[in-house]
Order: C-alpha cells, then structure tokens, then sequence
C-alpha cells in the first residue's frame, strides 16, 4: 500500500560514502582501501569517503552528488542505524530524493569497535558495504504515513510524579486522566513527615498539588482504579480502566467520618497499610486526613457486611447524605488517549529475606518507612518516636543498604538511602534525644544541599560506622547488652568489629520495581531491564522515552530516584506528551506488510501470528486484509505466509537474498 | 538415586554415636546406605594444609571407589559424608578437581599408580541434604512415634557444613536441621549462634581460646532455656558436651545441658531403640520428659556472662 508505482532502473546508481568517524572506524578499517574496492562494485558510480559524514559537509557530499544526477541511491558505511539513519534519511529528503532508497553499512559496532585485527576488519567492512549495496539496488521508494494524534494523555499512578505530570498538562490546556490504584493520591511521599535536605514538611508542599489534581477542570482523577487492557499504538491508544468497587459513591461523600464512627467495629481491625501496618483500622476507612479525594472506602476483605451479608449496617445510617452503597460493582471505562505516561513508582525492599538483620523476629527492628510514619504527626503514635512497648528508644542504630548493593538482594543503589537516613538519624534524635549510630558502606550525599546536609549530622554529633553492619541479634555477650538488640558490624575505619547495643535498630531499606511492574510492562509493551525497573529509550538522550512510541517514564518507575528527581522527569515526560500533541500527528515507518491479493489463498495463518491484531480478513473476497496503522513490521507473518503473499517493505525476499549474496561474494 | 556412605575416621572413633544413628535411622526411612569398600581419610584440615595435592589424591581415591560402586547406569554417584570436616574436604575436592585441568592431570597419575579412575561422577551430600531434599520432612513426620514435643531445642551447624559451598542450605541462615527438629515435634528455638564457631581443633591446641568459644554458644544456650542443642559434626558436638565440668569451673556457671547428634534426635522421635542410637555413649544424658527446663518466661535472664 506504500509502494508507488515505480520501475526500477535498469541500472540503478548507487553512491557509497564511507565515514572515518574520527579515528573509530578509521583506526582498525583501512578507508581507503575499501573505498576503492567499493567503485568496484556493480551499480556503484560514486565512492567517497569523509572524516564525519554526519557532519554538515558530510550530508551535502551525498545531496551534491544527487543533485548532480551522479546518483540515485545510497550507502553510507559509518555507525549503527540507530544512531544515524535518521540523518541520512532527512539529508536525501533535503535534495528531493526519496529518503527510502538509502541503506546503512554499520562498519563500527560490528567493525571497528570489536575486531583485533585491520586487514580482517577492512574485509569485513567490504563485504557489510557489498551487501548494502546489493541490497538498496532492490529499494524502491516509499512514503511514511500520517496518523493524528489523540491529545488526551493517560496518567498513570498518582505519586508525586503522576500529580506533578498531571498538573503540568492540564495547565497546558491538555485533558488528562489520572488513574491511581490505592484510594487515594499522594503515593509514598504522603507518608514521609520531612523531605530532605531542607527538612520541609512533606505534607504542606504535597497536599496543595493533591487538591489542584482534585480540582483542575482539565483532570479526571479515578483513584482506587487499574488499567486493564490497553490497545492501538502511538496517538491512538484505546485503554480500559477497572474502577473497584470503593462501596461509597464518590460524588455524595464528603468525608465526615461518620460512617467510621458508625462501624460495627468499635476498634480497629485490619493492618493500616497508611500506617506500614503499625495500626489497625475499621473496614471503612480514609487512609489520612489529606486523602485525595477525601472518600471512605469500604475493604470487603474485612467488612462484616460484605463478608457475611449480616451486619446491622450502622454506617447505612450514619451516613446522612446516602453515599454508602453496598451494591456497587466493579465498572470497566474505555478511554481514548493519544500519549500515556507511565508514573507507577516503587515498592519499599522486604527485609524479612535478610534473615541476619531479624526484622519480624525481632519487635524493635523497623524498616524506614515504618519510622517514617513514627515520625508523622498522622501516624499511629502522633509523631513521637516510640518503641512498640512505649519506651522511648535511648540508643538507636540506622542501618543503610539494606536490600540495595548487596548480591544477596540488589546489586544496585537505591540512591535515596543515604540522605534519608540522614533526614531520620535528625529526626529522631530531635524528637527522642536518642544517640544515634549509622551504619554506612559509603556515605553517597551528591545533591543540591546535601552535602551540607550530612556534614550538619556530623556536627549534630550522630554516631557514623562505616561497615555494613553483619548482623543484629538478642544475644547479649557482655551484661551491658542485656535486653537488647545488639548490631555487630566491622568498622573499616579503624579495623576492629563493634557491637552496638541498642533499643531500636531501623533498616534503610532500598527501592524495587513496584511489585506489579511486570503487569505494566505487559499491558503497555515496554521493557524492563535486569534488575526489573522499567527501561528508557536512550539512558543519557532520551531517558524518559520508552521503546513504545508515545509511552514515557516518569519518577521512580524507571529507578531509584529522590523527590526533585521524580518531579523534574515527570515535568520532561508532560513536555514530551506535548510535543507530540501539539504536533499532531506522528509518522509510521513504512517497513509494514502488504499483501498481494492476487497469490492470499485465504488459509488465515497470518491472522492468528500477528502479535499486534494488524491483520483481518474479507470474507468477500477470502483474502487478508492489512491495517498499515497496527503493523509494526515485526515480519512473522510474512514469514509464515505459505503463499508468500505478504511482502514486508525493506524486507522483501530479493532484497534479503541479494545482501546475503553479497556478504558472502566478498568474504 | 545411587548413595554410597563415607563414614571418615570421627565417625568411627568419637562419633560412634553419629554413625549408629544415622545407619539406624535410614534404616527405618528405607534408605540404603552402603559403605565405601576400603574408604581412607578425607585429609581433613590437617593434610590440606601441608599437601594440598596429596590431600586431593587422598579424596580423589574415595571417589574413584564410591564410582566403581555406582549402579550400572546411574549418572553420578552420591557420597553421603555426615562429618562437618570430611563433607567439606570432599566437598572442595570435588569442586577442585572439577575447575583445575592441571591438578586433576596430576591426581588422574596418582590414582593411575593405584590403578584406579575418578570421571567425575560424584556428588559429596550431607545427611541433612538427603533428609530434607530426598527424603522431605513429610515422610520424616509420618515416621515419628513419639514426638520431642516440650523439648526446646537449639540446632547448631557449625562453620564447615554450608560455609562455603552452599549447596542445600543459606549460607547465613540455615534452616534444614530446624525443619527436621520441628517435624519431629520439638520446639525449635531461636539461636543467633547457628554458625558460630564452637572453637574447633582450638579446645585441643589452644584451649584458652576455644574453651571461651564453647563457652558462649553453652551459656546462651541455657539462659535461653534449651533442652537439648543438636549437631551435625562431630567435633562440635565432642568441644560443645565433654567439656562442661572444665568450662563450669572457668566461668564458675552451672551449665549441664545435653548435646546429641541430630541423627540421636530423630532416632529417638522415630521410637528406635536407644541402644541402637548410642544414647548411652552421652556423657550429659538425654533429657527426660522430667528433667525438661521450665518454660521461659517474660523476661529471658539468667546464666553469667562472660568477657569477649
């Protein structure tokens, strides 16, 4: 369907351009020689090589010649394709030839870069610009094709990251979707009590941005809602999200409490996940006081009513505005969006793996976030740091890296870990009085402040060890140890192994891909990379674009990151998705499959392989039918075509024979 | 599954005990277990640190029989070591001539000498690996006639048997000797010092320092209030139970608790009789049902501490 009619020339004139790439290709191939072994070639009538062909002079040796008549195709033997296709393509454009009727020889990853020896690199370089050449002698010329661009954008999780990329779209004039899993907005930075390095409090710079998503005309906010399917491609994707039943109507509840009062339960039931599970709360429920939208939410795993169907239904009552609804169901919308960003952020490491540091075996051993909410004035003990006998610690040890570059668990560093256990060694000396030790492999504070930050610790006398600490255990061997929790760790500065008592030991756990990653990765065809968070296009020039067309990154979801971190790439993921709205429309590649309808025996194979649904069938004709906008090229079905009906675009048969004819004429 | 048993020199002299159980109880798990014909020494510790080639020509002829007892068609054989030193001399052998072309040229010439031809075909297992991976603690719970139920007890690994080639178990945080003791019906007790040293051959040639070591892993078992503290080396379990009186005087403590091979436990919880699990041979008798510690209270004191 993108072919035009074109005949191919008897004697198509190919131009060869062979780049030095500095010293890179030019140092291990001998340009030269493989110049004058490419004017050899059949259909070459130019070879010339340059220093840097993506340069400026580079680009106008080929539309020169081209513009001369001297050719009407391309090769140019330099990089990757991915690193430069685009340039060649647009340089051909620029003298009016079809950009299509160009192939790259890459003669530096998979030359240069990786072979010993000259003389075998040179004749690997000239068999690669053979093929080529046999190769782009079969192009023919062929147009990209237009597609408009949906400008609403799909937003999802509700993190800092999400509301700060909402916000930032709505008041570009773009209707935004906000989809969040938990019932409330705010993700984790809503549980922190201060922020570092400037110990703001979390809360009064969070909760002003959480009512502008509430209130801003141009944002849909679902919370307690998933994406359950998502279709299409890039500026027309088709996304069904499943709203959970919440059991409480949305537009009539105003978040009196009442119904919580009301509850059959007088006192809490299920672990508060607000509250990392340090106290209970009733069925109903707000998960805090800034919850966004301030709702309750019915859990059917714990209310009586919903588990049992007998209950007196206390809450029907207090309800004064009728907003408790116990027949609710689960409700599926579909929304049509042209750019997704994807904001699902991280889930806390689980240390109860890490049998050593004793978390769950012993009670005065807790993970940071679990402080977090000590520290907060919403949490279960107001703000004060208490243990969970209600002492107030006199020793505390923070252990840092807990879960993060350490072969047991992650390799990698959490990033965050460092600085924020600086925030809580402050904080809770503050609040307790506490002598606090920190044990640190190496103290990572690089940041706007941070720096400062840790040296005003070491001036608040807080306690550093550097040795990850080896073990903490009930086992007292000196009296003084008796009662409790002894951190063993050897302390590299000086040589020796230390044994720490203390009454309270906090694990500076690190970040993980949140624990549903997978499920997103599947739903939106992105990838992941080793160590499972979500992975960029380009880590350095396109580090919140994904290998899916018109789905990017924002905050934590693609690794660790702090707070100013997660909003400044949530700021370039909306200026991304604006970029494309505002444009309008996106160009696809025309590598797709077309069919020749006269040799389609109508047997269906293809129908079934294609990954992306791109292929139908007539049941007029008794043939398949090719959506052009679907295909992505892949070639599975071409291949499988009994009939060799379908034809890939810059994969035909002959043009593949051709390269591979011309690869092994020359080695 | 083909198993032969290599019982080492322990298992024979101080360990009698170790050896009796454990023969006893794959006899009632319908395990067979038999021995390598004309086995000799592991080699230890002592002549790896000397020869370390002749200690591996020494282990390379353990293999080389256990192979010519190997069933006819079976992959590799499996020698069942139960002695903390010989599983990881044997065990390091393995894995060295496995990895080193150079020194396995060298031992293929010595066993040459003997005749004799080592393939590679062996695998060096612990008893617990057996139990828990071949035989599963199911089939050992169904077995139990009388559980050890109220008995607390500490299990103790030692350093040799995960440490460092963790085949079957955490390296850090062993578990297997736990599941087999809580599927014979026992309390299971916390202990931090699963792995820590119990002083090894330093009881024997520096007695300060391994007294002291022997000393902590006892005294914590007491103020813990532990029946019963299980091992699966026979050196631990000689330094941990025969020193008692000696360490009670040194540290002027009251220890007198109970020290038998996990094989002992299980044998007892199967209802084989004692004299087939060589009961008699503990110097700290096994705790009866009467003599079982009370159970601990709120607040776990007790037992003086020592300097470390």
């Amino acid at each position: 369907m993108f072919r035009d009619d074109y005949v191919p020339d008897d004697r198509p004139k190919v131009g060869v351009y062979v780049c030095h790439c500095g010293i890179n290709i030019a140092a291990k191939v001998d340009v030269a020689q493989v110049v004058t072994f490419a004017a050899t070639l059949p259909f070459v009538s130019v070879a010339r090589q340059y220093k840097f062909m993506c340069s400026d002079p580079g680009q106008e040796l080929i539309q020169n010649d081209f513009r001369a008549g001297l050719i009407d195709r391309v090769v140019v033997a330099s990089c990757s394709p991915l690193m430069h296709e685009g340039t060649f393509r647009i340089a051909l454009a620029g003298a009016q030839g079809n950009p299509f009727l160009f192939q790259m020889a890459n003669i530096r990853e998979q030359v240069s870069w990786v072979t010993e020896d000259k003389a075998s690199a040179t004749a690997k370089a000239q068999a690669l610009i053979a093929a080529a050449v046999q190769r782009v002698a079969l192009h023919t010329p062929l147009r990209r094709q237009k597609v408009a661009v949906h400008p609403d954008v799909l937003i999802v999780g509700g993190g800092i990251a999400g509301i700060h990329a909402a916000l930032t779209l709505a008041e570009a004039g773009k209707k935004v979707y906000l989809v969040e899993r938990e019932p409330t907005i705010g993700g984790h930075m809503a549980k922190f009590d201060k922020t570092f390095p400037t110990l703001d409090c979390s809360a009064c710079i969070l909760t002003p941005k959480m009512s502008a998503v509430k209130a801003h005309p141009n944002i849909t906010l679902w919370t307690y809602a998933e994406v359950a399917g998502v279709a299409g491609f890039v500026g027309n994707f088709k996304v069904s999200i499943r709203k959970k039943p919440r059991y409480v109507k949305e537009e009539l509840c105003v978040g009196c409490l009442d119904c919580i009062e009301a509850c059959v339960f007088k006192k809490g039931k299920r672990r508060d996940e607000f509250n990392e599970g340090m106290s209970l709360r009733k069925p109903v429920y707000v998960p805090f006081p800034q919850a966004t939208p301030l709702t309750a939410v019915i859990d059917p795993q714990s209310c009586l009513f919903l588990k049992t169907g007998k209950c007196k239904q206390p809450c029907l009552e207090a309800c004064q505005r009728g907003a408790i609804d116990f027949n609710q169901q689960e409700e599926i919308r579909t929304i049509e969006v042209g750019t997704v960003i994807i904001a699902t952020g991280y889930t806390a490491f689980d240390p109860s793996g890490l049998h050593k540091y004793g978390y769950g075996r012993y009670a005065h051993v807790y993970t940071s976030l679990e402080v977090e909410r000590l520290l907060n004035a919403a949490g279960p003990t107001g703000g004060e740091v208490l243990l969970k006998d209600g002492r107030k610690p006199g020793v505390v040890g923070i252990i840092h890296c807990v879960g993060s570059r350490d072969a047991h668990a992650n390799r990698y560093c959490s990033k965050v870990c460092c600085m924020y256990s600086l925030k809580l060694a402050h904080l809770i000396k503050e609040r307790s009085g506490a002598e606090i030790y920190n044990f640190y492999i190496d103290m990572r504070t690089p940041g706007k402040g941070y720096e400062e930050f840790y040296d005003r610790l070491l001036a608040e006398r807080v306690h550093f060890i550097r040795g990850r600490a080896a073990e903490i255990s009930d086992w007292p061997l000196h009296p003084e140890e008796r009662g409790k929790l002894v951190i063993r760790a050897e302390d590299t500065l000086i040589g020796t192994i230390r044994r720490i008592p203390v009454d309270m030991a906090v694990l500076s756990v690190g970040l993980t891909p949140a624990r549903d990653a997978d499920t997103i990765r599947r739903l939106f065809n992105i990838n992941t990379g080793s160590d499972g968070w979500f992975l960029e296009r380009h880590p350095k020039l396109a580090p919140v674009s994904t290998a899916t067309e018109g789905i990017f990154l924002a905050g934590a979801c693609q690794g660790p990151k702090d707070i100013p971190e997660s909003v400044a790439q949530a700021g370039a993921a909306a200026a991304e998705a604006v970029s494309l709205i505002d444009k309008g429309f996106v160009e696809l590649e025309p590598n797709t499959v077309y069919l020749d309808e006269a040799r389609c025996s109508g047997c269906k194979t293809c129908t079934e392989l294609c990954p992306f649904k791109a292929i139908g069938f007539d049941e007029n004709k008794k043939t398949a039918t090719i959506n052009p906008a679907l295909c992505k090229g892949c070639g599975t079905c071409s291949a499988a075509c009994p009939s060799g009906a379908l034809v890939q675009n810059l994969f035909t048969n002959e043009q593949i024979v051709r390269e591979i004819g011309g690869i092994l004429a020359y080695v | 599954m083909s198993y032969v048993y290599y019982p080492g020199c322990s298992l024979k002299s101080t360990g009698r005990a170790y050896d009796e159980s454990l023969l006893a109880v794959c006899r009632q798990l319908d395990l067979l277990l038999p021995p390598i014909e004309d086995w000799n020494c592991c080699g230890a510790t002592a002549y790896m640190a000397i020869s370390e080639l002749k200690a591996f020509a020494l282990c390379a002829r353990n293999f080389a029989l256990a192979e010519k007892q190997m069933e006819t068609g079976a992959a590799s054989v499996d020698i069942v070591a139960p002695c903390a030193a010989c599983y990881l001399g044997l065990n390091k052998a393995a894995h060295y001539l496995d990895d080193y072309p150079a020194l396995r040229q060298k031992v293929t010439a010595a066993l040459d000498a003997a005749s004799l031809q080592y393939n590679q075909r062996v695998r060096i297992r612990h008893p617990l690996d057996l139990f828990i991976h071949d035989i599963g603690k199911e089939k050992i719970a169904a077995q139990v006639r009388r559980p050890l139920s109220g008995m607390r007890v500490a299990c103790y690994y030692g350093c040799q048997i995960v440490r460092p080639y963790a085949d079957f178990d955490d390296q850090q945080d062993p578990t297997s000797m736990d599941a087999i003791m809580a599927a014979l019906g026992a309390e299971v007790v916390d202990w931090p010092l699963k792995t820590r040293c119990c002083g090894g051959a330093l009881t024997g040639t520096v007695p300060d320092v391994g007294q002291r070591l022997s000393h902590l892993l006892l005294n914590e078992a007491q103020r813990r209030h532990c029946d019963l503290v299980v091992t699966a080396c026979p050196l631990c379990q000689l330094n941990l139970e025969c020193y008692q009186a000696q360490l009670n005087r040194r540290f002027d403590t009251t220890l007198h608790i109970a020290v038998a091979y996990f094989t002992q436990a299980m044998g007892v919880a199967m209802g084989v009789a004692d004299r087939d699990l060589g009961l008699a041979r503990l110097f700290v008798p096994w705790p009866s049902v009467r003599t079982l510690a009370p159970a601990p209270g709120p607040a776990m004191e007790g037992g003086a501490h020592v300097q470390g």
